[in-house]
């Protein structure tokens, strides 16, 4: 049975002065900040579906957006829910008070993908708008550099409000696109957004600029307005759609990876894309390490398919063997099932179990999604065992 | 030598669950004073120290339940890092480990975030001596149930938590404390104001008709924010700061049972006692003598609950009871962790 919260689409409270929104779940993310524009207020998360996705989708998978590095994300920015549970209680969870009594349930909650509970309203924070915001691009000839320059503006103790890394064939995508001023031959272009304060931001630009040119920078430019700032961004919006432009189909990846590996994993990524024959542009959370690989292909074509899932779900492996985690933003679903595998031992996943067991003993509330049974799991093991008898042998696996 | 001590925990807690004697788990011990009182033998965390790894520019700390808030916030200072969340010690030797635990933050919550704010990823022992990792070293993951967050602030009643790896934020470069005189009302209206508009505000306060601010960031951006709000410079800020945080402030000199209101930050509160406001007004400290009773229905008309933080006398619930379908799920999650119930019994609610 399918249920659906479209028309749960109300913003039941909004207090300026308290600086929260009551919403219902299926009000849009990007609503949510319209409301709260005339009080110089807005919602932080800024997913870039934004314009469509609802705030009860965000808390069930704990969405970001480009900004989560400085302002985090869902499960930092929500401060009470109201859940009915399968047995058709209506739980209280969190508070508009920053602290709650018990187990922090909101945190739980956040990001469980609608298996322990049915939420019908979120409150969430709102901030203050950032008086100014500015943003900077530098391009690279080699991607390794652009991963050293994230590390030293980082390490220089400044945290950008965004922090965003394209390589060669997603800056190809996007300027063919969109026309953002993005310099074509680079290997990498990094962008980087500072907001705060007019002095802070003065005095963070600055010292960012210096930075980029340091660390080998071959093209460096700040926007010196704010259509030029949302011209630049722009690209980086359109980045999804601008890739969808080169191929019939693309598989979109979502693995979080320490940032020091970084070029490691995109050598590793280049490999697999001359393995299984297929293209790979990506786009990088630069900031907080989420790489969102996407994999052209074209499912007209017999095999590609397979072949594109196959290659995604190799660059899970290496983003869970390099320390990182099969999903940063995007959730589990069905999709991602069988790397939770990969990522857990048994004895976690057991738990997980467990736990889903006391919200919906019954496992009524998305059956079949976010966790594997062991014995899925068993079998997908078994799967990479036994090469030569897996359901698609003309696959390479390695 | 790591190996040897897990293995000790790992006997404890068998031992535990074959005798059905509750296990305490404790650190330091400087929040023994913290929640119901303490019952069973005692699992002694601080051999099991050390940072596991620390990379500044991934801004990420990865360490041991047992090592020192005083070592990890010294490494961190020695990068231009810090906790974000400011935790309060409470003792000398307080631990990561309880930190988490405890999940109490310091003055910078209302700007920062909390505890659970910055929890990126923990191992545990579980009620079957089971050890579990989730999460991990990284700022964004959503595989599986957050359970990293969720042991920020159980008071080690789900699990014995055995390291723990947080987000950490680059120190602002520069700190001002300023005050200014008024009423609890137009405090209120103040702090709430100002958090409402592009302001450097790291803390604030508010005690006995004076209003505290502290601004935080680059050196221009403080001053600028200095010259907008005017108010009288506090030169001692950070003593002012870590008395608040730690305590060890005036206000906080006094036998009477100390509650802590957490309450909506526009709320007015109305109790007899003496009152110290923090986080824009989420935060309330009130000395009372009032019943348990008087104090929660008044924290409750505001939406707001209450815990009674320090005192002898302690109620019959440290923390404010939750409704029935609320309580019988943290026993259901209570259970799934702990299903011998041996972990830190009744330092949460009467039953676990």
């Amino acid at each position: 049975m399918l249920l659906s919260l479209a028309k749960f689409s109300r913003i039941l409270h909004l207090d300026p002065l308290a600086r929260t929104a009551r919403v219902q779940p299926g009000v849009r993310n990007l609503a949510i900040s319209e409301a709260a524009a005339p009080h110089h207020l807005y919602y932080a998360p800024d997913p870039s579906s934004q314009i469509i996705c609802s705030i009860g989708g965000n808390v069930a998978e704990n969405s970001g957006g480009v900004h989560c590095l400085k302002y985090g994300l869902t499960v930092n920015n929500i401060l009470a829910l109201r859940v009915v549970t399968i047995e058709g209680e209506i739980l209280e969870i969190g508070a508009t008070a920053l602290d709650s009594a018990g187990y922090d349930l909101l945190a739980l909650m956040t990001g469980s993908e609608g298996m322990l509970g049915v939420i019908t309203e979120v409150t969430v924070k709102l901030l203050a708008k950032p008086e100014r915001a500015q943003v900077l691009m530098a391009g690279f000839d080699d991607i390794e550099k652009a991963g050293a320059a994230v590390a030293a503006i980082i390490s220089a103790g400044i945290i950008p409000a965004g922090l965003e890394m394209m390589d060669k064939l997603a800056i190809q995508a996007a300027e063919d696109f969109v026309h953002a001023g993005y310099p074509l031959e680079a290997a990498a272009i990094l962008l980087c957004e500072l907001d705060g304060t007019n002095e802070e931001v003065s005095e963070e630009i600055k010292r960012v600029h210096d930075i980029l040119q340091s660390s080998g920078s071959t093209s460096l430019r700040t926007a010196s307005d704010d259509a030029e700032r949302l011209k630049l961004w722009a690209g980086r919006k359109a980045a999804f759609p601008a890739v969808g432009r080169l191929a019939p189909d693309y598989y979109c990846m979502d693995g979080t990876i320490p940032r020091k590996r970084l070029a490691e994993v995109l050598a590793r990524i280049r490999d697999f894309s001359q393995h299984y024959g297929l293209r790979v542009a990506n786009v990088f959370h630069a900031g907080d390490g989420n790489l969102h690989p996407l994999i052209l292909y074209d499912a007209n074509k017999p095999g590609e398919m397979a072949r594109a899932e196959a290659f995604g779900a190799k660059i899970l492996e290496l983003s869970v063997e390099v320390g990182g985690t099969i999903t940063g933003e995007h959730g589990v679903g069905v999709e991602k099932i069988d790397q939770m595998c990969v990522q857990f031992q048994p004895k976690e996943l057991t738990l997980f179990h467990a736990l889903k067991a006391a919200w919906d003993e019954q496992g009524l509330l998305n059956p079949g999604k976010a966790v594997p049974t062991l014995h899925r799991c068993a079998e997908y093991g078994a799967m990479h065992v036994h090469q030569g008898q897996v359901r698609f042998p003309g696959i390479p696996r390695f | 030598m790591v190996e040897l001590i897990l293995d000790q925990f790992t006997e404890a807690i068998r031992q535990a669950i074959a005798r059905q004697r509750p296990v305490r788990i404790r650190g330091s011990g400087s929040k023994d004073f913290y929640g119901g009182a303490p019952q069973g033998e005692v699992l002694d965390t601080t051999a099991y120290r050390g940072i596991i790894d620390y990379a500044p520019e991934e801004l990420v700390i990865t360490a041991r339940a047992g090592t020192s808030l005083v070592e990890i916030e010294a490494a961190l200072a020695a990068n231009g890092q810090m906790l974000p969340f400011e935790p309060p010690h409470f003792g000398p030797r307080a631990t990561l480990g309880g930190c988490v635990a405890a999940g109490l933050s310091g003055p910078r919550r209302a700007s920062l975030g909390a505890v659970r704010d910055f929890v990126l990823g923990v191992q545990i022992m579980d009620g079957n001596a089971d050890q579990l990792r989730f999460g991990g070293q990284v700022m964004k993951n959503v595989a599986g149930y957050d359970v990293s967050r969720l042991m920020a602030g159980s008071l080690g009643t789900l699990g014995l938590i055995l390291d723990v790896s947080l987000k950490v934020l680059p120190r602002p470069k520069a700190e001002a404390t300023v005050q200014f005189e008024c009423d609890e009302a137009q405090a209120l209206q103040k702090m709430n104001r100002w958090a409402g508009e592009p302001l450097p505000i790291s803390a604030t306060c508010y005690h006995d008709q004076v209003l505290t601010l502290r601004l935080s960031g680059a050196e221009t951006a403080v001053q600028a924010a200095q010259a907008k709000l005017g108010g009288q410079a506090l030169a001692a800020g950070e003593d002012f700061w870590r008395g608040i945080r730690e305590q060890s402030a005036n206000f906080f000199r006094g036998n009477a049972p100390l509650w802590r209101l957490s309450v909506p930050s526009t709320a007015a509160l109305d109790l007899p006692g003496k009152c110290l406001i923090e986080w824009s007004g989420a935060l309330r400290w009130v000395f009372t003598e009032a019943e348990a009773g008087v104090i929660r229905a008044a924290a409750e008309q505001v939406h707001g609950q209450g815990t009674m933080f320090r005192g002898t006398a302690k109620p019959q619930s440290v923390f404010h009871p939750l409704p029935k379908p609320l309580m019988d799920v943290h026993r259901r999650m209570k259970r799934a962790f702990d299903p011998h119930g041996i972990f830190n019994l009744g330092r949460m609610y009467s039953d676990f």
